[in-house]
């Protein structure tokens, strides 16, 4: 969301991989031009046939019936038809248009899932969704109105002309005159107006974020009776943004009247000048071979093809602005699509079949960025069943070790074995799937309870999923809800608490065959009695395997056979619990203010 | 919508005046096509290019005055529609803070959020657009109507009929739209929720190797908003051409009926031109009319939500005091019950009481009723049954302020807002910054305040993501503490701080409060286990009353939690 308001950068680029889009659709597009050019052609001969009727009607001799009947079929037959094409153009380009931006958000997303943890780790969730949806919505609305927009101007600007030059080459003076001054005026106006708009949304922005930050704090305003003071902050705000609303609407206010003033006065000196003209042409002052020649219906035609003429060139800062900001919005989804990705398996990646579970990690260093180093030369052994636990202060740096261990970031120096075999050498699908992992952050999608589940192993029998949620000590609760199994879990639906939420994600865990374990102990903000369960679950599972676990319970840590104590990024201690306790170092001193 | 001319009336004399110049604005506006026709009908016939030049001036004249009056009008509607606005949204911002808690569970916070935001912008629009186009629409569609009919009635009246079957086709079709677009804006959130999902979950994902499986899932959503797209986008693309078409046939109609009144005499093909101008302002009028009505269906239904909450009672009342009440209490509940729906509920029988300076643990599992009895001690709800005193007096016979000035609050996810950290903690009280800076020594935030290069100027951004956990909370104890409460109470505000830190921060307390009365919950029992009093609470109901010690002895349940949070604290 940071630059959404700077122009695109390279717009002959952005224009290009745009096009090729587009072309990719070639023929919903030549069939959108063609569609443009007839429904736009038949607008056009409109008023052209009615100007003949007109001079029909104003015949020397009286009404000529028949050219007047002619021509009101002619005209009919024009406006219907060009209704027709009109319509079937809309739906060709909405066509092309959800299309191309269907297949838009598909890359993009896909994009996404092979990009590296880090990417989400350093990008605002709410910006990769704004890409999706506002961006792409953007690119949309342009593809869709103004590319047919852009190609009806043209014709339209370009056939009234031809239009109006046959019909009178002196009249068209006017214009030469007119219209330069109107485009000077808008595009002199718009760039006043403009900022005035931005700094109207943004101040409408700000407006809505303090509206939403405390109305989330209207219990402790109204514990504190802080009512009034946060009202008069809220209202010098909302005065700021209606005086920014003010302003731009102020200044907006100019142009479309005078814009409209300037129409009007074209349409007078056309009036005025074909007038004079018709007045010569009819006394005979002007000959009927002559440039100035004109008939009634000339000048009803010409006043008609005149504001054809005049729309597109009114409406041109606008399609112009929207151009801009879809290329824009297009290079910013460019960028994502541009994303390095994971790195791909090395070609003679090894697959991991039948895995033991043997780990070691044998002098690691990393850093998340060059300049700081977050683990240095760190060696830790688990054979087959042993369990590591990890300790220390939030924030300490305690998921660095699994994020490696994953492969979700890569170490920069030092080699991770995974029965001997250097994880960096395993293809990533093997390697991740040999670990069985429950984070604290429970993830449950939005489906039902059934495939949350059985999301740890595809191919699970409906029995295995039940067996693995009698494992994790839910499989009652399930049944207990109305739909079982079928309950979808969703922001709107059944209320789930945290704890039960994190007994679907070990039932989960159990479905897996995965002989490494990562497990993420700490349960703060679940009741004592869910916790007790959650608690007997994870003992459970960790039976048999080799665990990996940030540790929090002072059961898990003194059976651990290795504790890894984590401060400030870097491993400060490592030992079983006796050989730390006597070590006496901060291991020692935690473990003393705390349980003496 | 009837509030909506209260907020109106004030400005009525501005709004006249505006609408008046837009009336005259808008009535040259007209004259010009007319101008036009007298030219090519009559003028010209003169055979004197002096009168077609006089009347040209006249209209430029006009075009002149119709632009000027727009303009003045239109900035006249912008400042009478910010006046208007600034009002509506400055009392419903502040009403909304002011409603009962009971009041604000049941419109919900996300839904008074929309209303304060969308609906009042909703209005605003409307009241914007009427001043502006709700005045010339109509008066484009009637002084045209008017002048047509006495140029020519029976061309007119041929016109005119083409005019409901314009408004028929624009207003009902863009009814239509409605329910399609709520269904595009549920397939966009549909497919918005899948990105978050996985832009959260994606170290799962990745580790199940679950790529294909997302994309599929992502595909479905996707399909399923192209095609609704679609489908919205080809009722919604009928209107244009459907209008033009119409617009179109009535100007053939004028024509084909002037050749048979021409012919006899009835009318001049001069008038066809002028027609054909009026009839193409007349149509532009009906859409932009039938566009009104779409709209107004919309602002209708943001003001009556805006004006259900204008409208909700606020305040509790106060009421007597009974005079039964013992002053030696600083608090006691005596046989309180509550519920929030007033099915089943949520306490049941509390009583217990503390005298000044004591501190009190309350501790259970979530959903048990800890919050509730500090809801109720704050009187943000009114009890069903039995009466909570503060120093011995009914709290339903304090003031608002007398209650808000005797309590120190920090709840459970306790906001921050975007402003310095001073400014979070005096959050808008009469506070001096040395009692700021003392109240952050206590709250054991001073060492980290002070670390940032600006210190207390040190910006918090919103909910304060830039501050861990444990410095949240320790600002937001700050803040409780900062104006020496009589009663302090927080409310699972320390979870984040690991041992040590707690435990500093509840010496600190005893020493700098000495005389307040402390309400701590809790989930650990380390966080409670030195209070003169803890409850343990379970089902709304009080199951365990003491000091830690005989808790450990008489009741189970405490003694169940204890032994299984050994440990549970260690190092969070």
């Amino acid at each position: 969301m940071t630059d959404k308001k700077t122009k695109p950068k390279n717009k002959k680029g952005i224009f290009i991989r745009l096009g090729r889009y587009v072309l990719q659709q070639w023929p919903l597009f030549i069939l959108a031009v063609c569609l443009t050019l007839g429904s736009n052609q038949l607008s056009l001969m409109g008023p052209r046939y009615s100007g003949a009727a007109i001079d029909a009607i104003e015949f020397e001799t009286g009404v000529d019936f028949p050219a007047v009947w002619e021509n009101i079929v002619l005209m009919l037959g024009c406006y219907v038809l060009s209704a027709v094409l009109s319509y079937i153009l809309s739906l060709v380009m909405m066509h092309l248009s959800q299309r191309i931006i269907y297949k838009m958000r598909k890359q993009v997303f896909e994009k996404l899932t092979t990009l590296p943890v880090s990417f989400f780790d350093t990008h605002a969730t709410g910006d990769i969704i704004s890409h999706l949806s506002y961006d792409i919505d953007t690119i949309n609305s342009t593809l869709s109105h103004d590319l047919v927009q852009i190609l009806t101007s043209i014709y339209t600007v370009v056939g009234s002309l031809i239009f109006m030059w046959q019909i009178s080459k002196p009249m068209i003076l006017i214009f030469v005159l007119t219209v330069p001054v109107s485009l000077l005026f808008t595009k002199y106006r718009s760039k006043k107006v403009r900022p005035l708009f931005s700094k109207r949304a943004k101040k409408y922005g700000e407006l809505n974020g303090f509206a939403e930050e405390m109305l989330t704090g209207s219990r402790t305003i109204s514990a504190y009776g802080r009512q009034d003071v946060i009202s008069s902050r809220f209202n010098k705000i909302n005065g700021e943004a209606m005086d920014a609303f003010y302003k731009a609407e102020y200044n907006a206010a100019l142009l479309f009247p005078t814009i409209n003033l300037i129409n009007n006065i074209s349409l007078t000196l056309v009036a005025v000048m074909g007038g004079i003209l018709y007045m010569y042409s009819q006394n005979g002052a002007i000959l009927a071979t002559s440039a100035f020649f004109i008939t009634l219906g000339g000048v009803a035609q010409f006043v008609q093809y005149s504001r054809k003429f005049a729309g597109p060139i009114n409406e041109f800062s606008n399609i112009l602005h929207e151009i801009q900001s879809a290329f824009s919005a297009a290079e910013r989804v460019f960028r994502i699509l541009d994303e390095e990705p994971e790195k791909e398996d090395a070609a003679d990646a090894k697959e991991l079949t039948e895995v033991k579970g043997d780990v070691s990690i044998q002098d690691v260093t990393f850093g998340y960025t060059a300049e700081r180093t977050v683990l240095k030369n760190v060696c830790v052994t688990a054979k087959k069943g042993q369990t590591v636990a990890i300790v220390g202060p939030t924030g300490a740096g305690k998921t660095t070790i699994i994020n490696l261990l994953m492969r979700f970031y890569d170490h920069q120096k030092g080699e991770i074995l995974i029965d001997g075999i250097p994880s960096i050498n395993i293809k990533r699908a093997d390697l991740r799937l040999a670990f069985n992992m429950v984070l604290q952050d429970t993830w449950l999608f939005c489906g039902t309870i059934y495939d949350n589940i059985v999301y740890g192993r595809e191919d699970a029998s409906p029995e295995e999923v039940y067996e693995a949620a009698k494992s994790a000590k839910i499989d009652s609760y399930i049944k207990s809800l109305p739909d079982g199994y079928n309950t979808v879990l969703s922001d709107d639906g059944v209320n789930i608490s945290k704890g039960q939420k994190q007994l679907i994600t070990i039932a989960r865990a159990f479905l897996s065959k995965a002989p490494i374990l990562i497990l993420d102990e700490a349960t703060s903000n679940v009741d004592s009695r869910t916790e007790i369960q959650i608690q007997n679950a994870m003992t459970a599972l960790m039976e048999n395997k080799t665990c990996f676990i940030i540790a929090h319970r002072l059961s898990t840590i003194q059976n651990a056979d290795t504790i890894l104590v984590v401060k400030d990024g870097t491993i400060i201690e490592q030992g079983n619990h006796n050989e730390l306790i006597e070590k006496r170092g901060f291991y020692y001193s935690l473990y003393h203010s705390q349980f003496n | 919508m009837k509030w909506v001319f209260a907020y109106l009336k004030p400005l009525a004399g501005r709004i006249t005046l505006g609408v008046t110049i837009k009336i005259i604005g808008t009535a040259a506006e007209l004259i010009i096509p007319f101008l036009l026709s007298y030219i090519l009908e009559n003028v010209i016939e003169s055979n004197n290019a002096g009168r077609i030049v006089y009347y040209g001036i006249l209209m430029a004249l006009c075009a002149i005055v119709a632009s000027l009056g727009n303009i003045t009008a239109n900035r006249m509607a912008a400042k009478t529609t910010m006046l208007f606005a600034t009002a509506m949204r400055k009392n419903l911002f502040s009403k909304t803070l002011y409603l009962s808690a009971r009041s604000t569970d049941s419109f919900t916070i996300p839904s008074l959020e929309s209303r304060i935001t969308t609906d009042t912008y909703n209005v605003q629009n409307f009241i914007g657009m009427m001043q502006r186009m709700g005045i010339r629409a109509p008066i484009l569609l009637l002084g045209g109507s008017v002048i047509t009919l006495l140029m020519d009635r029976k061309l007119a009246l041929v016109m005119i009929a083409t005019l409901p079957f314009i408004f028929a086709v624009v207003y009902g079709i863009s009814r239509m739209g409605v329910p399609l677009y709520t269904g595009v804006q549920k397939a966009v959130d549909s497919m918005v929720r899948v990105v978050r999902e996985d832009a959260q979950g994606i170290r799962v994902i990745k580790a199940l190797s679950k790529v294909d499986y997302e994309n599929c899932r992502y595909d479905k959503a996707n399909k399923t908003l192209k095609a609704r797209e679609t489908k919205a986008g080809a009722i919604m693309g009928i209107v244009n051409p459907v209008m033009t078409l119409l617009m179109n046939i009535g100007i053939v109609a004028v024509i084909a009926v002037s050749a048979y009144f021409v012919s006899s005499g009835k009318s001049s093909a001069t008038t066809v031109i002028a027609f054909m101008q009026y009839f193409t302002l007349i149509s532009m009028a009906m859409m932009s009319l039938s566009r009104m009505f779409v709209m107004y269906t919309k602002c209708a239904a943001s003001a009556k939500r805006i004006s259900t909450v204008l409208e909700e009672e606020n305040e509790l009342k106060i009421t007597a005091d009974d005079g039964k009440g013992n002053s030696k209490n600083h608090i006691s509940f005596e046989n309180v019950s509550f519920s929030y729906l007033g099915k089943t509920d949520n306490l049941t029988d509390i009583s217990f009481s503390l005298k000044r300076g004591e501190t009190l643990g309350i501790i259970g599992a979530t959903g048990s009723g800890k919050s509730t009895i500090l809801r109720l001690l704050m009187r943000f709800y009114d009890a069903d049954k039995g009466v909570i005193r503060i120093n011995g007096r009914d709290v339903r016979s304090y003031t608002r302020e007398e209650l808000t000035a005797m309590f120190g609050v920090v709840f459970q996810n306790d906001f921050l807002y975007a402003d310095t950290i001073e400014e979070n903690i005096r959050f808008g009280r009469d506070i001096s910054f040395e009692d700021i800076v003392s109240a952050a020594k206590t709250a054991q935030a001073h060492g980290f305040i002070t670390s940032f290069p600006d210190g207390f100027s040190h910006n918090v951004s919103t909910g304060g993501t830039n501050l861990s956990g444990g410095q949240r909370q320790r600002v937001l104890i700050s803040r409780g503490i900062a104006g020496k409460p009589e009663i302090l109470i927080l409310d699972d505000s320390s979870s984040a701080l690991d041992y040590k830190t707690d435990a500093s921060l509840r010496s600190a307390l005893s020493d700098a409060l000495p005389d307040s009365t402390v309400i701590t919950v809790a989930q650990r029992v380390s966080s409670v286990k030195n209070c003169d009093l803890i409850l343990v609470v379970e089902n709304g109901r009080i199951i365990g009353k003491g000091k830690h010690g005989e808790l450990m002895v008489n009741c189970p349940e405490y003694r169940e939690i204890s032994d299984s949070q050994m440990g549970g604290a260690f190092l969070d």
